[in-house]
């Protein structure tokens, strides 16, 4: 058994053999990337990054839906009970905890994403519980800053980045 | 359990042939003197029915490929005004794919709860089960995709909602998504990878059904009475004519559902909603799958959180390949497993209960129904069976097929 033992100098078969290995690695993660990242958002999907809002036209209490990104995104003109309800509310009793201040830069305008944060529905404004959204696939009930109340949605309504361009312009994105 | 074969070519060529290539062979052994268990009822035609069902929508779904259009401006209209209305018999080979799907998943849940009854799973047929298990993914998968390409209000829905499951997983299941969709939500690049996708499914799904057919031949089949083959002279009979003939007569008989199901109420099993071309700003007032899924559905609504939802009708199918593993008992079939009988009736009724609950509106009684529901679903598979394992009292089993056979002929035999 004295010959298993010896350990024999590296030969030329073992060098070829870790350098075609290594090379074959490198390649065929280096080949998998494109194959990967060909599924991701494409660049003319990236360009449609910010739209313009018109808010002037939507009087107390309406929600107009806009499409951001391929998807909606609710700017809601809150009426002062709205308001109040959202504001009036414990940190407490909520599953993502965030004030209405840190919702909102006017008090009267919420500017939220459309999809619902479970499993991406679009809820149904003045409805639930709460009189925020009802999404009508799983049930979740949001109040009127977008904050999940009830419901198996995890989390508030997204915030989409937005400035006012002036009292009556929105830009999102 | 397919023993040498003995086929011989009769002609010249075929002998020639056979020693190069023993196609002929390979399919007499397999489909003409391969032993089948003489006691089999026409629980064991669903095989058959289920290759039928597969060459029915590969041939329909080639042909719809022709003339449909995968991008989300055209694709609504290239259905349900150029194919439905202006391709000849284009209504037909549509009907025959929307319905055909539904038959398909029919029959493989008849194929399931038969291998369930009679235990099917068991040793020596785990790889079998599990195969079978495989391809039931894979059957869901394709319909999900072949379900948004219509892309009409339920199918931009049902998209919605099957791919924000991987939202689920905390931190890059957004980035996920996004990669899923080719953008921040469902759209064009979504649905022309899907088509692709839908398109190349179904040849993984025949791949596996040939591997699934193989190693049915090694094993060979479960029988009604659950005991192996012992004697293939007093145990069996040769699959030509007898498997054949019967396998044909439930085929065309499934067929005659399948016509009237595609000339009398085509529309039954779709949903009008669908009939809306697809709207990414409103999510139609009711959300349902098709009725193959529901009870995965209200396994997914029953569960308050998230994560957990997910995680719960992820395992509400992976659980089912492990059936090999928690079910024990030596004993087969449930003809001599009274208690297993009587639980597997049970869990029949359960899963028929959360389909309906699946198609329901969501609410408060509802959801608890459906978490009961749901609660004994995974205790048939993790509870009931391993204590039925070991403390069920069963009946005894036969010697041998031939004499379960016999035995139920007295007269006969004397």
């Amino acid at each position: 058994m004295a010959a298993a033992t010896t350990i024999e100098a590296p030969n030329r078969r073992d060098f070829l053999f870790l350098a075609t290995g290594a090379v074959g690695a490198v390649g065929v993660a280096a080949l998998a990337w494109p194959f990967i990242d060909q599924m991701n958002p494409d660049a003319s999907t990236l360009a449609l990054s910010s739209i313009e809002v018109d808010i002037g036209a939507i009087p107390v209490g309406q929600i107009v839906t806009v499409k951001w990104r391929g998807g909606p995104v609710f700017v809601r003109h809150r009426t002062a009970k709205e308001i109040e309800e959202a504001q009036n509310v414990q940190l407490s009793e909520l599953r993502d905890p965030q004030t209405d201040a840190q919702r909102v830069q006017k008090p009267e305008w919420l500017i939220v994403s459309g999809i619902c944060t479970h499993l991406g529905c679009v809820p149904i404004g003045h409805e639930g519980k709460y009189e925020g959204w009802f999404c009508p696939c799983h049930g979740s009930m949001y109040d009127t800053s977008g904050r999940i109340r009830q419901g198996p949605a995890p989390l508030n309504l997204a915030v989409p980045e937005y400035k006012f361009l002036s009292d009556t312009k929105v830009k999102i994105g | 359990m397919s023993g040498p074969s003995t086929y011989v070519p009769k002609s010249a060529i075929g002998r020639w042939f056979e020693s190069r290539l023993p196609v002929m062979g390979l399919m007499h052994s397999s489909f003409v003197s391969f032993p089948v268990p003489r006691n089999l009822n026409y629980m064991w035609t669903f095989g058959a029915i289920l290759s039928f069902m597969l060459i029915a929508q590969i041939i329909t779904g080639v042909v719809l490929a022709m003339h449909y259009i995968p991008s989300a401006t055209e694709a609504f209209t290239s259905i349900n005004d150029n194919i439905m209305r202006d391709v000849n018999y284009g209504w037909l080979i549509r009907y025959m794919h929307t319905n055909g799907a539904s038959l398909f998943f029919l029959a493989c849940y008849f194929h399931m709860l038969r291998g369930l009854y009679y235990g099917s799973y068991k040793a020596p047929r785990e790889l079998l089960w599990i195969i079978g298990v495989v391809i039931y993914l894979l059957m869901v998968g394709t319909a999900f995709l072949g379900y948004v390409l219509p892309w009409g209000s339920m199918s931009f829905a049902g998209a919605t909602v099957i791919t924000s499951l991987v939202t689920a997983i905390p931190v890059v299941g957004v980035p996920i998504a996004h990669w899923l969709w080719g953008g921040f939500a469902i759209g064009g690049p979504t649905l022309t990878r899907f088509f692709s996708l839908h398109y190349l499914l179904p040849f993984v799904i025949a791949a596996m059904v040939g591997l699934h057919v193989w190693a049915v031949h090694v094993t060979g089949q479960n029988n009604p009475d659950g005991v192996e083959v012992q004697n293939a002279e007093r145990d069996t009979v040769p699959f030509t004519p007898y498997a054949t003939i019967k396998d044909l007569f439930a085929v065309a008989v499934w067929f005659i559902l399948y016509a009237w199901l595609i000339f009398f109420i085509p529309n039954y099993l779709l949903d009008a909603d669908n009939y809306n071309i697809a709207n990414p700003l409103v999510t139609p007032a009711h959300v349902v799958p098709e009725w193959y899924l529901l009870p995965f559905y209200a396994i997914l609504r029953a569960i308050p959180n998230k994560l957990m939802g997910v995680i719960a009708l992820l395992a509400s199918i992976v659980v089912l390949a492990f059936i090999p593993w928690l079910d024990r008992n030596p004993v087969k079939s449930a003809k001599y497993r009274p208690a297993y009988r009587l639980f597997f009736w049970v869990f029949v009724a359960i899963c028929i209960g959360l389909g309906w609950i699946g198609s329901q509106e969501p609410n408060d009684t509802m959801s608890l129904v459906a978490r009961i529901l749901t609660a004994g679903y995974f205790g048939f598979f993790l509870v009931i069976m391993p204590v039925l394992s070991f403390t069920e009292k069963t009946k005894p089993v036969p010697v041998s097929i031939a004499d379960a056979v016999l035995a139920k002929k007295p007269a006969a035999a004397a």
